[in-house]
């Protein structure tokens, strides 16, 4: 069991901001999310776009302003749980929260903050009649085990950087690689391209396109599929199909936890604290609704800031604080780091 | 001369709006749908990464040309036809009036 003081549900630039707001009132945090990595959509949608509404950086790049706010809270020494959706949450008698993720992995905290963006990221699936049936047996959206591939048939559909990484890699491994796209070009490291170039001159993967996968077939595990390359259908054998066409958000289990949702977010209270209809519970940044939200990472930050105030009264009722500015006070990390101002020097001149 | 256009959508429902476009705003056709509050998510935020606001053009109105961005997105996203374009990307011009618009359907 994982124990905090605040728990943060989603890594994006809310929830990580939280943790420094928190760590500023000597607040432990840890933070859980589906990806594999922190920042959210800043990291997984668009990391290479530069951002312009971010107070004092007139120009960031998403990617970079993920990598500032992981500088910014290393002192408060945040924990993860990376590459693990949160999917229940129960109260204990001395009310505290256990959320427990996907995986199995608790979580214990007297708050908990979700900052949950737009849900969680699943992969997208292409519309294809038969495909549940063939979801554990044969059709894989995300490559866990490459191992899992050695010397099977596989076929990779999608056209950007997973597809001709993972083309690249399988290739080693599988008794074949067929990779399908639905246009001629491909949206990706070039160098990943002419990799693939190279492969398909060699005679070493097949390449179809502009093509489309249209049917599944087998009886219980998937064995061929059915492809339309501009009209001309292909019966490829195959033992496994990966679809890599990205994610998208779904708000996911969190519908379930018995908060109030408002077209498709979590209604708070804006006018004191950001506090959910379950007191102890909050939500921050883009996964909220009041009257005049605005999704904005600047939004967010500011929300993140009044929810630490509320948490801490929430944790430590019986304690005095006030705001401290970090001009004043700086910013003293649990990792014993400490970041001050210099102090004057006084000097007379005679 | 009045700012505005009309445009007509049909929603996934078959729904037909009738929408009351500002052509002076920088707006384009995801961002009208949000202000009308239409089921069109814009996940993205706009900038031709997602395909939320996947839709079909009915009428024949000429359209700047899709940008790479937006041909690659509409390479990766499903349900795709002839006439699909990314409502992000339609920027509102006096040119679209009585544009028509179907929405496409939802991953």
């Amino acid at each position: 069991m994982i124990k905090t003081d605040l728990l943060i549900i989603g890594a994006g630039p809310t929830g990580l901001f939280a943790v420094f707001e928190a760590g500023l009132l000597k607040l432990k945090c840890h933070l859980i999310d589906s990806l594999p990595m922190p920042g959210g959509q800043c990291a997984e949608i668009y990391p290479k776009k530069p951002i312009y509404d971010i107070p004092s950086h007139p120009e960031i790049l998403a990617g970079e302003l993920i990598e500032k706010l992981e500088t910014q809270i290393a002192p408060f020494q945040p924990g993860y749980t990376l590459g693990e959706s949160a999917v229940s949450i129960e109260r204990t008698p001395d009310d505290q929260f256990i959320v427990t993720t996907d995986q199995g992995t608790q979580h214990q905290a007297p708050v908990v903050a979700i900052a949950g963006g737009l849900g969680t990221f699943e992969a997208r699936k292409p519309p294809l009649t038969n495909l549940d049936k063939f979801e554990k047996n044969g059709v894989d959206y995300i490559i866990k085990d490459p191992e899992r591939y050695r010397d099977k048939k596989v076929v990779i559909a999608g056209g950007g950087d997973s597809a001709l990484d993972w083309t690249i890699f399988l290739e080693k491994l599988a008794s074949s690689v067929t990779l399908i796209h639905r246009r001629n070009e491909f949206r990706g490291a070039l160098d990943s391209v002419d990799k693939v170039q190279e492969l398909k001159n060699q005679g070493r993967i097949q390449l179809l396109t502009p093509a489309e996968v249209t049917e599944l077939h087998g009886e219980t595990v998937l064995q061929q599929i059915t492809v339309n390359q501009e009209g001309k259908l292909h019966q490829i054998d195959c033992d496994h199909l990966i679809p890599l066409f990205g994610l998208t958000p779904k708000l996911g289990p969190i519908a379930n936890w018995g908060l109030e949702i408002e077209k498709n977010a979590i209604k708070v209270d804006n006018s004191l604290d950001y506090q959910t209809n379950i007191p102890g519970i909050y939500a921050i940044g883009d996964v909220n609704t009041y009257p005049g939200k605005l999704k904005l990472i600047l939004c967010g930050f500011h929300e993140a800031t009044l929810m630490c105030q509320s948490a801490f009264k929430r944790i430590h009722p019986e304690k005095r604080n006030v705001l401290k500015y970090t001009t004043v006070s700086g910013v003293s990390g649990f990792d014993g780091s400490v970041k001050e101002a210099a102090k004057s020097t006084i000097k007379s001149i005679e | 001369m009045s700012l505005d256009i009309k445009i007509y959508l049909t929603d996934r429902e078959g729904k037909r709006h009738e929408l009351v476009a500002p052509t002076d705003m920088q707006m384009n056709l995801m961002e009208i749908c949000k202000a009308y509050e239409l089921p069109v998510e814009g996940t993205c935020g706009g900038m031709a990464l997602c395909a939320s606001c996947q839709c079909y053009v009915e009428s024949d109105h000429k359209l700047p040309k899709k940008s790479e961005d937006e041909e690659a997105m509409l390479s990766e996203a499903f349900y795709v036809k002839e006439n699909s374009r990314l409502g992000c990307q339609i920027q509102m011009t006096p040119e679209l009036e009585g544009l028509e618009i179907v929405l496409a359907p939802e991953d």
